[in-house]
């Protein structure tokens, strides 16, 4: 028989198994670590050395309390976001700041402190969590909050669930005009032009993003199609609910020759030169325009059995411009670039200790793993270091413990000396924890 | 319709209580913990938009007969009557658990046959004074042959499934229609931990199933349904095969 594995969305395993049940507060206790849907891309949500039990929050996914005067919604740390949306949507609400994939539970964008097309207006999801209820590593229930605890609150949002089990979340839902997005594409043809129109278009759209074409070189360097959008006014939207699109899945792992420079690039090209100049306005289903890969179940099969990982930094772009140009002309110098790759301007800093966003330029691209990619990584947070950006977490596989130390070194301690306070026996580990920040 | 619900908390019966809900039902929630009961009531409610969704909450413990008139004696009242009767609850463990503790396995037996049947006798009673009703009950195919894996655990589903065959029988011309669902196997809280076979179910699924069985009054219906045709082979397999075979 086959050892049960736990598995990252990229791949990287290890031997294990979940504990499944819908009383989280029983199951976690004892627990090394918890997991959500895994969805992120490499060793966070596996268990460290000797991590003995590991949690599934799936099945603990009730709503406990609503107020629908203020959007208040208190839930179970297992409700996926695609449950959440489906219910909020069609009372007149929205989440605020959502990753591009609804198969997300509101534990993992705790933990990961996710951020979206909204960053630059509305920071990360942690700026709409009012409180959290944690399993301590000791067992102890503990709330916390912006005055509560805030010490532990401030460490859990984008502290990768290593400072206790998170149990329920309350957040605060927005209300949005219509559920429809007014939205439009337009094409840019160098990386000046995309870093400009994301800026321009921040300050007029709430929701604002770009693909890249990674393996446009040269003068065409950082070419990509910019989308931004938002919410339809009730006179520009049907009337009726938006259905839950159709989807698809990928029920088998493609072929690694499938997805090579040469076929990627011809997609690229192609992706490119269908979106125009100029853009032309319309109405865009919400979830097609927030979750463009969620169209494909199990899209992470793409890359074969040898999985991939996602490599995303932000990098700041004040006084010293420059250092996106020079990580895109790494990535296309080693024609490792995939048709997947985003580029985003982030807002200011979140409160998370360990938050990934901060102000400047972000860049997020897929990797398939192959004998290169490790000293690509290298190369990449080299010269992340050297410009005073870093990486995000949930996305990374190989980063290595002494580039990560680098880029982090004040945050880092801040962080530990706070996991240090509510789990002194160091109890709650993730193999990503073990690798970078021990 | 006015549902007492006997397990939607947990599994099956939470998806399926979800369903009911927000279609516009109304429940009352049946079981052990008050506390439990009542987070998802207020779960159920939120879902679907009307506090009237659920009436109420009382306890009842399949491990002690004497709490289940008193509890459906609540829902009546709460509902102002009874139209329908779910039970999702029961106790599982593997063969093997239950060959290593024989309190354990006293325990599924006469909770999953011998209280589960006096549970439903109750159930019976109110609907027929009631003149009729459904009373839907999730059994298992794990009581279509004696298997290996599910010795114990499958004789008293079988059991259970007998005893709504001969109810169905017995009071079909009266108003009483029996439901009696075979779940396979399905991820939820229940099975985690086991491999999990071809055919396994997720529970929304399942519940959505079962939903269309209690509308239709089907009086056995295998949930996933390729299982009904899993079941069929396996029922028909030689003794000298069943005795080889893991399954």
């Amino acid at each position: 028989m086959r050892t049960p594995t736990l598995a990252g969305w990229g791949g990287a395993s290890v031997p294990g198994r979940e504990h499944v049940g819908e009383d989280l507060p029983a199951l976690s206790r004892g627990a090394g670590l918890s997991r959500g849907l895994g969805r992120s891309y490499g060793d966070s949500s596996l268990p460290g050395q000797g991590v003995e039990k590991v949690v599934s929050t799936r099945l603990a996914d009730r709503l406990l309390a609503f107020d629908p005067e203020t959007g208040l919604l208190l839930a179970e740390a297992g409700l996926s976001l695609v449950e959440v949306l489906r219910w909020a949507v069609a009372r007149g609400f929205w989440v605020p700041s959502v990753p591009g994939t609804q198969y997300v539970t509101l534990g993992g964008m705790v933990a990961s402190d996710v951020h979206g097309k909204s960053h630059h207006r509305d920071g990360t999801f942690g700026r709409h969590v009012r409180s959290l209820l944690l399993r301590l590593a000791d067992d102890r229930l503990i709330t916390c909050s912006r005055e509560e605890n805030s010490d532990l609150f401030r460490a859990t949002l984008g502290g990768m669930g290593l400072t206790g089990h998170i149990l329920e979340v309350e957040l605060e839902l927005e209300r949005s005009p219509s559920p429809w997005i007014w939205g439009e594409s337009l094409r840019l043809g160098d990386l000046d032009g995309m870093v400009a129109a994301l800026r321009e278009s921040a300050t007029r759209w709430p929701f604002t993003v770009g693909w890249l074409d990674t393996l446009a070189s040269g003068r065409a360097l950082g070419r990509g199609v910019l989308f931004r959008g938002r919410w339809a006014e009730p006179g520009e939207a049907p009337r009726q609910l938006p259905q839950p699109l159709r989807r698809r899945s990928l029920p088998f792992y493609l072929p690694e020759w499938a997805l090579s420079t040469l076929s990627v690039s011809a997609f690229n090209r192609l992706y490119y030169l269908r979106h125009r100049r100029r853009p032309r306005p319309g109405l865009v289903h919400p979830e097609a325009f927030f979750f463009p890969l969620d169209a494909i179940l199990g899209w992470n099969r793409l890359y074969g059995r040898r999985g991939f990982t996602q490599y995303q930094c932000v990098l700041p772009e004040g006084e010293r411009p420059g250092a996106t140009r020079q990580v895109l002309a790494e990535l296309a110098a080693s024609g490792a670039g995939s048709f997947l790759a985003v580029i985003k301007d982030c807002g200011p800093e979140g409160e998370g200790l360990l938050s990934f966003p901060r102000p400047g330029v972000s860049i997020a691209v897929d990797l398939p793993m192959g004998p290169g990619t490790q000293a690509l990584v290298d190369r990449l947070n080299g010269r992340v270091i050297e410009r005073g950006g870093r990486i995000y977490l949930t996305k990374d596989t190989l980063t290595r413990r002494e580039h990560f130390q680098a880029m982090e070194a004040h945050r880092l301690l801040a962080f530990l000396e706070v996991k240090r306070r509510y789990d002194p026996e160091d109890r709650l580990r993730s193999a990503q924890y073990e690798r970078l920040m021990r | 319709m006015k549902v007492a619900f006997l397990g939607a908390t947990k599994g099956i019966g939470r998806a399926l209580a979800r369903l009911m809900a927000e279609r516009g039902d109304r429940l009352f929630l049946l079981g052990r913990d008050p506390e439990d009961l009542e987070r998802s009531a207020e779960d159920l409610r939120l879902r679907a938009g009307r506090g009237e969704a659920v009436a109420g909450v009382a306890s009842l413990d399949l491990e002690q007969p004497g709490t289940f008139a008193p509890a459906l004696d609540a829902a009546e009242q709460a509902l102002g009557g009874l139209e329908a009767v779910v039970v999702t609850a029961g106790l599982f463990a593997t063969q093997d658990a239950l060959e290593a503790d024989t309190e354990l396995a006293r325990r599924v037996l006469t909770v999953d046959f011998a209280h589960t049947v006096l549970f439903c006798e109750e159930a019976r009673k109110r609907l027929l004074k009631a003149g009729g009703g459904t009373l839907c009950v999730a059994s298992s195919v794990a009581g279509e042959r004696g298997r290996k894996p599910v010795v114990l655990y499958g004789a008293a589903k079988a059991g259970l499934t007998r005893y709504l065959e001969g109810l169905d029988h017995r009071y079909h011309g009266q108003g009483l229609k029996v439901v009696c669902v075979k779940p396979g196997f399905v991820k939820t809280g229940m099975t985690a931990g086991l491999p999990v076979p071809p055919f396994a179910g997720e529970p929304e699924a399942v519940a959505a199933a079962m939903l269309r069985a209690l509308d239709r009054a089907r009086p056995v219906v295998y949930a996933p349904w390729p299982w009904r045709w899993v079941m069929l082979v396996i029922r028909h397999l030689p003794r000298s095969v069943m005795r080889r075979v893991g399954f």
